[in-house]
């Protein structure tokens, strides 16, 4: 929204060569463990590091300024960084002349948010927001990396845009070892949100509401009309299942009874649907509410491509034959269109991709046999076009980089006397999301394989909890037992678990508040109590 | 940078200064053997095995260490330095057990691959008593002492490279092995089992332990594709055998992640084959889950999906797409939302 496009504006390859990396609500070493070591090559040149996080991760260890913010407090400290650079004049004027609009109102906005303004409620020393706030405006290649701790969220959107203000207004975008980079959690999310598996958009970001696009659809795919109204997100998609209005869901590799927030209310809305066909290849805790479970296959029994975080399309090679009687999700899918009345024939997943050129200009240039050997990084344009490396060259996707003025909102649900804690929730390095993979994996399991609560020891100290004591997590949705882990690594007043064991699953207390945008679940920010069991 | 003037075995060329000789001699195609070097860590000069000779100096250079020099004159390939690297690959069998048809590595091993460049059928040497297979209890990494030729190469890659710290040389002389600390298990020091040093291994020292006995280099299919966990998307080989995920390998200078793998991608494969996948086509009847054919699930769906979009009109059903899924499949279930079903209903797990 601030550039026009949604993904890392740079490249992996580029990290290395960072003089300041910007780590916000991310944990490399944890959630993308070879990004992490990119970023460990830099740390060994000299680059200095800037992180900011609840907890004492890896990089902060090993930073030079470690900003243990407040969880949801991000925007106070990003406007507060700007608030310094403005008055310090740090900032890139030119830049903000040339290939920006908007700065106005984001300079009046910050114009009072001083670093001693909001050290309190951030939760960190005026002096260390004010020496990041020079180090990152000051050097020329300083890139920002990101990841769910900034948007999960109810203002997960603002938080990532008041990033944008800040890599704006000091020049840093649209050159190599700098930008603004989400880091994508899973194998394929960049490549899922590309393809359209999404209510308002085509593949390759072709809004729906645009008559035009809707035309060369139809064509396309030999339809009369195709729906003109955006659909429901999902979330809210499940609210109107719990209301009886949406009736079937058809759910391809996902586990929203793991993934998503109070899944008590989930559950309901699967159980009350009068049809749900999940498609996977183990038995989910949302398999298992299902009325018809298609055993989909492994990355391993099927051809295809998947779009890393740095938007490379790179090929996925079919090494062994499909288990059992399993068949590749592509061609149940094909399967069952035809079963229904609309003949899909695609003879391989290699015909697919070619239809996704030929509608989505972003990835025409891009087919099999370019990234036979290394895959290409979109937009790719035509078949001479070499890839991407990085975005926003001289001109932003949209034209002019835009400036939001976004004011700081408080998370949904704050500590109170009766949950006087706040929890957040997160990916660790041993499992993956929903863990029904690395649940699965014999080494994974050996070396990690329970429910674990991280505890400041103060904190503890004062509910005489012990390490490695089985202790009760409370919220207002629901209660569950988990190890607790008593140190420094949270901060006081905070504590942090995965969400990776269905036994002792983290979704069972968080709360259902969403980013207004993206309807993005505040996972980061709810109110609990523990207790000795 | 400048450019030096270098000759190396009668050949006069140009290299860039901060170069060392192996690396000079790599750029112009001559290739001169290593066992310590690796692409990934800083030259440590460990093994010996890259000897070259230059000219005025009084004994042979370690190439991989050395930095080329203007003028320099270089010579890979005289008796004096065949006759080295033999001594040197003869020094490390005496120290190594010969029992490459057992070996897991045999195949995939450059000291067996030396020896037999070589010549080196045995040690004039005297041999060591031997000390085993350090019994350790994780179930990822198996580390034999026997093997180990103390090149440095885990040890510097879990420093240097991965900074986790967790092994490094113990002891002395024979006595001289590696490990974590204190001689725990890997799962007890700061070790997060990422394997990379099994990557950097030359040799059958560290190997997949669950890979053991499954199947040897030449028989192995390596299957390049794409890490299915996180979104680095780095690139593995899955190394399969009779249809079998036998282990995940990778390979130095691939983009993005040069031969760089995370616990998950190089040891969590084995879940391919659990005897939990689900394996036949299921419809609830009655509240339990009962085996159907395809075809009946496919009726039993598009019956049950026309019924309701007859009844309810096509919003009334939503599509779920995958952030685990491809491309390729997440593009079909857009399609199959918009335009079988008539419903832009269609998200995925992007917030998750």
């Amino acid at each position: 929204m601030s550039f026009g496009s949604g993904a890392m504006t740079n490249s992996i390859g580029e990290i290395k060569n960072c003089d300041v990396l910007f780590i916000i609500g991310s944990n490399p070493t944890e959630a993308h463990p070879v990004i992490g070591v990119e970023m460990k090559k830099a740390l060994k040149k000299g680059a200095t590091f800037i992180v900011a996080d609840p907890r004492k991760i890896w990089f902060a260890r090993h930073a030079d300024i470690h900003l243990q913010l407040n969880p949801g407090t991000d925007i106070l400290l990003v406007s507060a960084m700007m608030n310094v650079i403005l008055s310090e004049g740090l900032e890139d004027k030119k830049f903000i002349e040339e290939r920006t609009e908007g700065f106005d109102e984001v300079k009046e906005l910050v114009k009072d948010i001083t670093p001693e303004s909001v050290a309190e409620r951030v939760g960190v020393d005026a002096e260390d927001i004010r020496k990041a706030a020079r180090i990152y405006a000051t050097t020329e290649k300083a890139g920002i990396f990101y990841t769910l701790g900034i948007t999960e969220h109810i203002c997960g959107t603002d938080n990532v845009r008041t990033l944008a203000n800040l890599a704006m207004i000091t020049g840093h975008m649209g050159k190599p070892n700098a930008g603004v980079n989400p880091l994508r959690g899973q194998n394929n999310v960049q490549g899922a949100c590309d393809m359209g598996s999404d209510p308002g958009k085509y593949p390759g970001y072709q809004p729906i509401t645009d008559q035009k696009n809707r035309e060369k659809f139809e064509k396309a795919w030999n339809v009369k009309k195709l729906p003109e109204e955006a659909g429901t997100m999902l979330p809210k998609g499940f609210d109107l299942a719990v209301e009886g209005k949406m009736k079937a869901f058809y759910i391809m590799g996902q586990d929203p009874m793991m993934s998503e927030p109070n899944i008590d209310h989930i559950k309901v809305a699967l159980d009350t649907a009068e049809l749900v066909v999940v498609q996977d290849i183990f038995m989910t805790e949302t398999a298992k509410l299902a009325d018809v479970v298609l055993p989909g296959t492994t990355f391993a029994e099927k051809d295809g491509t998947f779009t890393n975080s740095e938007r490379r399309v790179q090929r996925v090679r079919k090494a062994i034959d499909p288990i059992g009687n399993t068949r590749p999700d592509w061609k149940i899918i094909c399967e069952l269109a035809t079963k229904i009345g609309y003949p899909m024939d695609f003879p391989s997943p290699k015909e697919v991709w070619d239809e996704v050129a030929s509608v989505a200009p972003n990835f025409a240039g891009i087919n099999y046999g370019r990234i036979e050997k290394v895959g290409l990084q979109w937009p790719c344009t035509d078949t001479e076009h070499p890839g991407t490396k990085f975005l926003h060259a001289g001109k932003f996707t949209r034209g002019l980089g835009k400036f939001h003025a976004l004011p700081h909102r408080e998370p949904a649900e704050l500590p109170d006397n009766e949950y006087p804690l706040v929890l957040s929730t997160g990916r660790t390095l041993y499992h993956y999301n929903a863990a029904t993979m690395t649940r699965r994996s014999e080494g994974i399991v050996q070396k990690s394989d329970e429910a674990f609560i991280e505890v400041n020891k103060k904190d503890a100290d004062n509910l005489g909890i012990n390490n490695d004591e089985i202790i009760r997590v409370i919220t207002k949705r629901g209660n569950i037992k988990a190890r607790a882990i008593v140190a420094t690594k949270a901060k006081e007043g905070i504590v942090w678990m995965p969400f990776h064991f269905v036994e002792n699953s983290a979704n069972k207390l968080t709360i259902q508040a969403y980013d207004n945008i993206t309807m993005t679940a505040e996972y980061k920010v709810c109110s609990v109590r523990i207790e000795k069991v | 940078m400048a450019k030096l003037t270098i000759n190396i075995n009668g050949k006069n060329c140009r290299a860039e200064e901060d170069m060392t000789i192996l690396w000079a001699a790599n750029t112009l195609g001559i290739s001169i053997p290593t066992l310590c070097h690796e692409i990934r860590l800083k030259p440590f000069g460990a093994c010996r095995v890259c000897v070259v000779e230059v000219q005025g100096e009084s004994t042979l250079m370690p190439s991989c260490v050395t930095k080329i020099k203007d003028g320099m004159v270089i010579r890979t390939d005289t008796e004096r330095v065949l006759n080295a690297r033999k001594a040197v690959i003869e020094l490390l069998l005496s120290n190594h057990p010969v029992d490459c048809m057992t070996c897991d590595a045999c195949g995939d091993c450059r000291l067996q691959d030396l020896a037999h460049e070589y010549g080196v059928r045995e040690s004039r040497f005297f041999t060591k008593p031997e000390k085993g297979v350090k019994d350790d209890r994780n179930c990822m990494i198996k580390f034999d002492h026997d093997k180990c030729i103390l090149c440095g190469r885990c040890v510097r890659i879990c420093n240097e490279v991965q900074q986790d710290k967790a092994i490094d040389f113990i002891g002395r002389g024979y006595e001289m092995s590696i490990g974590p600390a204190f001689n725990d298990s890997l799962l007890d020091s700061s070790c997060v089992l990422c394997g990379q040093c099994v990557s950097a291994c030359p040799v059958g020292a560290l190997t997949e332990k669950q890979a053991v006995g499954k199947g040897r280099d030449w028989e192995l299919k390596k299957v390049q594709t794409v890490c299915s966990y996180c979104g680095v998307g780095c690139n593995l080989f899955l190394n399969v055998k009779d249809n079998k995920v036998v282990k995940t390998t990778s390979q130095v200078g691939t983009i993005p992640n040069d031969g760089n793998l995370c616990i998950k991608g190089r040891f969590g494969n084995d879940m391919i084959h659990h005897k939990d996948r689900l394996t036949e086509p299921l419809i609830k009847k009655n509240g339990k889950f009962e085996e159907v054919t395809w075809d009946e699930a496919y009726s039993f769906v598009a019956d049950k999906l026309k019924k309701i979009k007859d009844e309810n009109g096509p919003d009334s059903i939503t599509c779920v797409g995958s952030s685990r899924c491809t491309n390729e499949e997440n593009y079909l279930i857009q399609k199959f939302a918009r335009a079988v079903i008539g419903t832009n209903n269609v998200d995925e797990c992007a917030r998750t």
